[in-house]
């Protein structure tokens, strides 16, 4: 038995091991865990991106549930999620709100209009105060609000079709059904 | 060759110094004791973006935009805990360098010491269990088990 020992202890290491690599796979590492999740969203009154004299404020935007996408021109992780928006977008039975992030209003645009525009509104925060409010660290990122202004599902990164059918669209299923 | 290195090591400490200047803009403090207290403060804060730097250190844009929000909140007189609590409401407790003692940082606080302990039990069984077979037989034993 004693002799077995130390091979016991070292399948224990291996299976100490192979757990991590394994949760490692499983979830991002690097995502920090939003405390903001199941709050009310921050308040915020921002300027559209297109008519930067209109402001568009939290309250505006209460009654209907709303998917805040964090982007920038900058951005170019964003650019691998653009596509996946365009496509899903339509199908996701919410308002898609681009949140564009630090950018200057020019590059935003010029970048709307090479990529497409997905957005059925467009907010800017060029300063990037009311992000922190958000908790944003790092574009893309994507909140689900719903009609109350409660975040009820935040993504930190692109959303690729994967999210978006085992995370995005169940989430989504869950807000609609508990508040049709 | 060997000027080779030097002159590597003189670029790469150039640039090293390049790089930190970059980081640290100039602040207008009111005085020197709240610019140490920025500091300090800002070395016990992590980025969220480039997890391995703190807030002082970081380059990263949203590690700019955070201390430029620490300084506005020093000149409006917040304190230490406020400023902390801020962040923590926005970026949850991983911001924090220095971990406080809640239910999930148990293992974390403690887990050190319980290895201690579980590795002090070890050696004390090993120990009895050399002094029982030393005292039983006082020829060294040729095997008791403990080939490994």
């Amino acid at each position: 038995m004693s002799r077995l020992l130390p091979f016991i202890g070292f399948m224990l290491l291996v299976g100490l091991f192979g757990f991590g690599i394994w949760w490692n796979t499983q979830h991002d590492p690097n995502a920090i865990p939003s405390p903001l999740l199941d709050k009310p969203a921050p308040t915020f009154n921002l300027p559209q991106l297109y008519e930067p004299t209109r402001m568009v404020s939290k309250a505006d935007l209460l009654g209907k549930p709303y998917l805040l996408n964090v982007f920038a021109s900058w951005c170019i992780e964003c650019g691998v999620e653009h596509p996946v928006l365009t496509a899903e977008g339509p199908t996701l039975g919410v308002q898609l709100v681009g949140y564009n992030y630090k950018d200057a209003p020019d590059d935003a645009k010029g970048w709307l209009a090479k990529h497409g525009n997905p957005y059925d509104l467009l907010i800017a925060d060029e300063p990037g105060h009311t992000a922190i409010d958000f908790g944003v660290y790092g574009a893309p990122e994507s909140f689900l609000i719903d009609a109350k202004g409660v975040i009820r599902y935040k993504h930190i990164g692109p959303l690729t079709p994967d999210v978006v059918a085992k995370e995005l669209k169940p989430a989504i299923a869950a807000m609609l059904k508990e508040a049709p | 060759m060997r000027l080779l290195l030097q002159m590597l090591f003189v670029a790469l400490l150039t640039f090293a110094g390049v790089a930190h200047a970059q980081a640290i803009e100039p602040m207008p403090f009111k005085d020197h004791a709240q610019e140490l207290r920025f500091q300090h403060l800002t070395h016990q804060l992590r980025c969220p973006m480039c997890q391995n730097e703190t807030l002082a250190d970081s380059n990263a844009p949203i590690a700019r935009d955070l201390r430029n929000q620490i300084f506005r909140m020093m000149q409006q007189g917040k304190s230490d805990e406020e400023i902390k609590q801020y962040l923590v409401a926005r970026y949850s407790r991983f911001v924090l360098y220095d971990p406080p003692l809640t239910p999930g940082t148990w293992l974390l606080w403690f887990g050190p010491l319980l290895i201690l302990l579980g590795g002090a039990g070890v050696v004390l069984v090993a120990i009895r269990k050399r002094s029982r077979i030393g005292s039983t037989a006082t020829e060294a034993p040729t095997d008791n088990g403990d080939d490994w």
